[in-house]
Formats: C-alpha cells, sequence, structure tokens
C-alpha cells in the first residue's frame, strides 16, 4: 500500500500497514495545528476520489477499513516504547507481551536501544502531541516533571482496585503516587548493592568463609591481593563507580545517613565523622582495583568472577543473567551477598511503565488494562525468573525463585531495611553533580575535605 | 545601454533568487531558527521540558561554576592546540615526501588517507584497544617478556588526553595530506625552476614561497579540522567516555550528557551557547581575511 494519500488513511485509522505511523503522525499534525482546514481536507476526499486511480485506491482502503474496523473495537491496541533489547531482557518483556495479548490486548513493540535514549523518545512524542501507549522508565523522579505538567494518565482505577497501597514496599509507592494518585505501573524491583564474589577466587585466596563486616571484607581484599587475583572488579565508569560509592553508604554509613544526605540533603549529616568515613572507607577501595579498570563494562567486570581472576563486584541482580549465561550456579561458582552488616539497608531501584495522556477512551482502556496485566501475580513471577529482578509485590509464589532472589524477597519483608534508590530521591540532574564528585573522588587525590565540601555543593545546587 | 542591461540582470537574478527561496527558508527556519531557539531556552530555568520562564544568566552562572564544565573546556584547548598543530605539521611533511616522486607513491597515498575514511566511532574503539592495558600493546609486551612494560595512557588521567589526540591525528593528518598534496601538484613547475636557478634551499623554498601560495589549501584543512574538534563527541564516547573520572570531558559530551542523561535542558542550552558563541569568535577572523579581506586588496 503506498503512503502518499495522508490525509485520506488519516481517516481510516485502524488500518494495519507499514505506513500507518507516518499517516498517522500526519493526521495528528493536522488536527492539532490547523483543525478547520483538516475539515476541509476531508471534505477534499470527493476530490481526491474522483481521480480514477484514487477512486479504487481509496475504495481498497475503505475496505480495509471496515474488515479491520468491525475487529478493532475489541482489541485494545498498545505502543509500548522500552529499552529492553538485550537477550534476557527481551525474553522478559515477550512474557508481557504474550499476557497484554491473552487478555484481550494487541501489543505493538516498539523497543530503542539505551534507557536515555528511549526515555527522550517518549517524552519527545509526549510533547510532540503523538504520545505512545505506555513507556519504560527507571522508578525514580525522571517522570515527576512530565506529572506536574499534567501529561500523564493516572491509574488510580487500577491501583484501588488491587490495593496498591498495601501490597507494594512503601518506597516504590513512594516513587510512583504523586499527590495522591498513582501515575506508574512498577514492573520490577532491583537491588543495585549486591555484592557478588566468585567461590573459586576466595577459595585459592584460602577464605574459608565470605565476609559478613566490613573488616573482614578488605581482610578478604587482602587476601585475594596476595594470591595474586584482582580482588574488587570494577568498570571504572561513572555509574558503577557510583554503584560503589553506594555500597559503602549502605554498609559504613547505614540507612540513616543514607535518607539524612540523599533524601532531606542535611548539612549535619554531610558534615558528621559517619560520612567521612564512608569517604575514606571508598577511597581506601583504590588499592584493590586492577589498572585496566577505566572504562570497562559492567559484564565485563563480572566476567572476570566467573574466570576467577577477581574476587567480589558491587553490581545489581542483573549481573546474575551474566552468571546464568555462563552456566555458573549460586552457592557453587558464586555467590551473592546483600550488605556486610546485620542491618544493611536495602535500596529499592527497578522500572515503571507510565502513560501518557490521552482522551481516547479505548487507549485508556488499553493503558489500564496494561497496568493491570503487568502487575498481576502470575506475570510478575515468569517476567522477573527471566529479568533477574523481584516482583513488586510481596503476594506472589516464591518458590520458583532462585536463591539470590528469595533472599531478597525475604529482606524486603522487613520494612526497616527497605531505602529507596538514590534517584528516587532527588532529580535527575542534582543526582548527576553527586556522581560527577563521586566519579572525580575516585579517580583523582582529592582530599576528604574538598569531597565533603564538594558533595554539600552538588547537593545543595 | 546600461539600464537595459541592469534591468535584464535583474529579470535574471529575480528567477535565481525564487528558486533559491526553499534553500533559504529552510536555512532560516530550520537552521537559524533552531539555533535562536536554543539560545532562547538557554535563558529560561527548563529542565525536562521547554519552559518559558525567563531566568536571565543564571543557567550560564551555574554552568561555569560546574567543574566538570570547566575541565571540559580546558580539554576543549588542549586537544585543539595539539591536535591542530601535529595533524598540520605532519599532514604537510607527509605531502612534501609523497611529492618527490616517490616508488609506490598511490600506496602510500592510500595507506595514509585511509583512517580519514572511518568514523570518529571506530577510530576511538580501535585505539582504545591498541591502549588498553588488557587488551593492547602493554599485554603483547608483557606476553613476550618484557613484564615491566607499561603503556597505560587511556587509562591514567594524567595521559589520556594525549591517547586521544594520538587518535585524533592518526584520523586527520591524511586528510591535511591530501588537500595539501593536491595543491602541491598544483604549483607550477616552472616555480621549482625559478628556485633552482636561484639557488634558494629546497625547505627555504617550501617556507617562504610554496605554503604561502597554498594558503586557500591550509585553511581549508585547518577549517575541517577545527569542526571535527567542536563536535567531537563520538571519539570519546568511544575511546574514553570521558574518563577516568573526569579527565577526558569534551564540551560537547557534556552538552548531550544534560540534554538526554540528565533531563538538564537549561544548562544543556547554555553550554551550547557558549560553544557557538565561542566558534563564531574564532571562525569569524577566518572568515574575514578569507573574504572581506581579499575584496580590500582587489579593490
Amino acid at each position: 500500500m503506498h503512503c502518499r494519500t495522508s490525509v485520506v488513511a488519516g481517516t481510516i485509522d485502524k488500518i494495519k500497514s507499514p505506513c500507518l505511523k507516518w499517516n498517522r503522525f500526519h493526521w495528528r499534525f493536522w488536527s492539532i495545528s490547523r483543525p478547520s482546514k483538516f475539515r476541509a481536507a476531508k471534505i477534499d476526499l470527493v476530490h481526491w476520489g474522483g481521480h480514477m486511480f484514487h477512486k479504487t485506491r481509496l475504495m481498497a482502503q475503505t475496505a480495509i477499513a471496515l474488515a479491520i474496523g468491525a475487529t478493532a473495537g475489541h482489541a485494545q491496541e498498545a505502543e509500548v516504547i522500552h529499552f529492553w533489547t538485550s537477550g534476557g531482557e527481551s525474553a522478559a518483556i515477550s512474557v508481557l507481551a504474550d499476557a497484554f495479548e491473552e487478555r484481550g490486548g494487541e501489543w505493538t513493540d516498539n523497543a530503542i536501544a539505551g534507557g536515555s535514549a528511549a526515555r527522550s523518545a517518549a517524552i519527545n512524542r509526549i510533547i510532540g502531541g503523538d504520545p505512545s501507549t505506555a513507556a519504560l522508565f527507571n522508578t525514580s523522579q525522571q517522570y515527576h516533571e512530565i506529572i506536574a505538567e499534567g501529561l500523564l494518565n493516572d491509574i488510580d482505577d487500577v491501583a484501588t482496585r488491587n490495593d496498591w497501597d498495601n501490597i507494594l514496599p512503601a518506597p516504590i509507592v513512594d516513587a510512583i503516587k504523586v499527590d495522591g494518585r498513582y501515575y506508574a505501573a512498577p514492573v520490577n524491583i532491583h537491588m543495585p548493592l549486591w555484592i557478588w564474589y566468585s567461590s573459586g577466587a576466595l577459595e585459592q585466596a584460602g577464605i574459608e568463609s565470605p565476609p559478613e563486616t566490613m573488616e573482614e571484607f578488605f581482610a578478604a581484599l587482602d587476601a585475594l591481593q596476595a594470591a595474586d587475583i584482582t580482588p574488587l572488579a570494577l568498570g571504572g565508569q561513572r555509574w558503577q563507580e557510583n554503584l560503589l560509592f553506594s555500597a559503602m553508604m549502605t554498609n559504613v554509613g547505614g540507612r540513616d545517613l543514607w535518607t539524612g544526605i540523599y533524601a532531606d540533603k542535611d548539612e549535619e549529616a554531610i558534615n558528621s565523622p559517619e560520612f567521612r568515613e564512608v569517604i575514606e572507607t571508598f577511597v581506601r577501595l583504590k588499592p584493590y582495583v586492577d589498572s585496566a579498570s577505566p572504562g570497562r563494562n559492567w559484564n565485563d567486570a563480572t566476567a572476570m568472577l566467573i574466570g576467577d581472576t577477581a574476587g567480589f563486584q558491587v553490581m545489581g541482580d542483573w549481573a546474575k543473567g551474566e552468571f546464568t549465561q555462563a552456566d555458573q550456579q549460586i552457592g557453587v561458582d558464586y555467590n551473592c551477598l546483600p550488605g556486610l552488616r546485620e542491618d544493611a539497608p536495602y535500596v529499592l531501584g527497578g522500572d515503571v511503565f507510565v502513560f501518557p495522556r490521552t482522551e481516547d477512551p479505548a487507549q485508556i482502556e488499553a493503558q489500564n488494562l496494561l497496568a493491570e496485566t503487568i502487575t498481576a501475580p502470575d506475570v510478575q513471577v515468569a517476567f522477573n525468573n527471566l529479568k533477574g529482578s523481584i516482583p513488586i509485590r510481596f503476594d506472589v509464589d516464591v518458590s520458583a525463585m532462585d536463591a539470590c532472589a528469595a533472599l531478597g524477597m525475604e529482606i524486603m519483608g522487613d520494612p526497616s531495611r527497605l531505602v529507596p534508590d538514590a534517584s528516587q530521591m532527588m532529580n535527575e540532574y542534582v543526582y548527576g553533580s553527586v556522581q560527577d564528585v563521586v566519579t572525580e573522588l575516585w579517580n583523582t587525590d582529592m582530599s576528604v575535605d574538598e569531597a565533603v565540601e564538594r558533595f554539600g555543593n552538588a547537593l545543595q545546587n | 545601454m546600461q539600464t537595459a542591461q541592469l534591468t535584464r540582470h535583474m529579470r535574471r537574478n529575480t528567477a535565481a533568487y525564487l528558486a533559491l527561496l526553499p534553500m533559504a527558508a529552510i536555512v532560516v527556519f530550520a537552521y537559524l531558527g533552531t539555533m535562536a531557539w536554543s539560545v532562547r531556552l538557554s535563558f529560561t530555568s527548563s529542565r525536562m521540558l521547554p519552559r518559558n520562564d525567563f531566568v536571565g544568566f543564571d543557567q550560564y552562572a551555574q554552568l561555569f561554576g560546574t567543574s566538570r564544565w570547566l575541565t571540559s573546556l580546558e580539554n576543549f584547548v588542549f586537544i585543539a592546540i595539539f591536535f591542530l598543530a601535529i595533524c598540520f605539521v605532519l599532514g604537510t611533511l607527509l605531502a612534501i615526501f609523497i611529492d618527490q616522486n616517490v616508488r609506490a607513491e598511490g600506496l602510500f597515498r592510500t595507506a595514509f588517507l585511509y583512517p580519514y575514511a572511518m568514523s570518529f566511532v571506530v577510530t576511538g574503539l580501535m585505539w582504545q584497544w591498541i591502549l588498553n592495558p588488557d587488551l593492547g600493546i602493554e599485554r603483547t609486551m608483557r606476553n613476550l617478556g618484557f613484564s615491566d612494560f607499561v603503556l597505560d595512557w587511556v587509562v591514567n588521567s594524567d595521559t589520556v588526553l594525549y591517547a586521544v589526540v594520538l587518535a585524533t591525528v592518526w584520523h586527520g593528518a591524511g586528510l591535511v595530506m591530501a588537500l595539501l598534496l593536491a595543491g602541491l601538484r598544483g604549483i607550477d613547475t616552472d616555480l621549482w625552476k625559478a628556485t633552482r636557478i636561484d639557488g634558494i634551499p629546497l625547505w627555504r623554498a617550501y617556507a617562504f614561497i610554496i605554503l604561502p601560495i597554498l594558503r586557500p589549501m591550509i585553511i581549508t584543512s585547518l577549517v575541517l579540522l577545527s569542526i571535527s574538534i567542536v563536535k567531537m563527541y563520538d571519539l570519546i564516547i568511544a575511546m574514553t567516555n570521558g574518563g577516568p573520572g573526569t579527565a577526558s570531558e569534551v564540551p560537547a559530551k557534556f552538552i548531550m550528557d544534560n540534554l538526554f542523561e540528565r533531563a538538564n535542558i537549561g544548562l544543556a542550552t547554555a553550554a551550547s551557547t557558549t560553544m557557538l558563541v565561542t566558534v563564531l569568535l574564532i571562525i569569524a577572523p577566518v572568515l574575514y581575511s578569507q573574504y572581506l579581506g581579499k575584496k580590500g586588496t582587489t579593490a
């Protein structure tokens, strides 16, 4: 089918053709900027149809439109923008797509590689007046500004019906509930600060039991170094250095310092001896990292654990995917530590779907069905097993989960250990400045005093 | 007679102007318009979405209080100076060398120009691998038995910029060579004969006679090289991603990061406006000497 008759195709929106998106864009463009012109163009159809050539084409299109239109009333079409493109990720998202179609929806996949690229595409579509049905964001403040501008639909109906207030962990509720309304549907929970270790490497270094405190951790690092194994596998990229710093914040500083600094931006906490200790411990880790670390990707760092050439890595639970692909067994070849103290805070991050504003009742219905589907207990378990994360709700069957996920679920049952991810507590640009300070602290000889001052400036921004 | 000529000229030009109208419209709306829009945004407090509340020079104050931006400006100047100087000298020497009627000239020409055919992404990745201590030269040398061999430019904050300059010179020197070689080939052989008769040493002939004649070629190559420095983003992403730490940040990367990752449109447009003004300040004298200056001498 040819695309040139954009106005014609616009009136029969339901046609499934490769040109549909392009046509629809034109139609929207006309209808938004010049409603009167659009009406004129519609009348123009008669004129268009007058041409023999166009007439046959129009008739063909109308026939298809009628045929599809008859069924289109039932299927709820949802275009979903997301950034899950790797092997395990796309397997996981097809679970969501299948479940949605089983419930009578029609999933149109729009995968864009790279989180920030996908998010800016979604935002550009929203601003341009041609939003997708749903878009994937991280559980953070990334979407709070578009909520404030009134550009998202709420899904309060679904949330109330399913009692989200009580079945979701508090930090997740705080991230998605704005002014008393739910604006996003969570799909998974990641704990970004797991400490992974290679059992083989620890064995070679003569370490009998995994460390449980910070002192034992440093003792283990020393033993690994003595055994000529890279003690700590780190990818020297901003976000990874930041994960390591956050791990020191939670394990050395604890829960109060974490929320005091990142949520309250409390000056007293920033200048406290506890925070100085966090900085000192972080800097103390430098000699345990190999010289080739800068620029290394996180999965290459994980591969060092898989090959037993490194001992530890601080990384989110998505690292499990790498171990699994290399046929490694939890508890045999590698293992996970949720923290280095009894009460180590459990950081909740993850992903959510947001639903751009639309007045179209069919689209709103599709959005609600989507929110309902992706949070359903059975879908949650199937999805998260493939994604490497844990379900967003407590009332699911944990028997199918691996040891680390089950451990995560268990810790999640204790609300006193739950804290939100740093990105949920501040604007993206503030968090960006904080990350800049961390990466400079790691890569230069910054003094503790200067670091404290720069953290203060970055947080107060 | 003269008025008739003028009207004919006018009529002919009207058609030409009409034909140029679409292009003019594209220039005004798509190029100048978007530029003006960016400049306008840099005076607002826009974060994720464009806003209309004007805050004066707040974003600029914030920008120049950000150490990462200052670092990226310093790096920009460093890379620009070293890259331009080395690239130009090396490219000129290569052109002169090839111009001596060497054997297998075609092979040399292709070999030197070949890097320029590669994208910055490929160049960056390749040099990142070559210089990476885990994979590249350092590893190879150590495997050969030189266990103390160190070549860690790309992972060392103090030397990473040299590694970047190395990669860009490798990429760009061939272009200078090709342009200057074309110029050299256009030099009249009589000129060479004259210098020989006058007994002028070869280096002096090049420095004081030939290169001044090649001025347009030289300016063209310098302008092309400068443009590639200003828009340098992909090479940095592929090679160092701005690291270690912020040691190899460049302005273009700062702008992209703030625009897309950090949802900070105001700051990003302030940074890009700063770059625009800088480039205009540098390019203006070049344009002046190229076009207006010449007009002055011919008049």
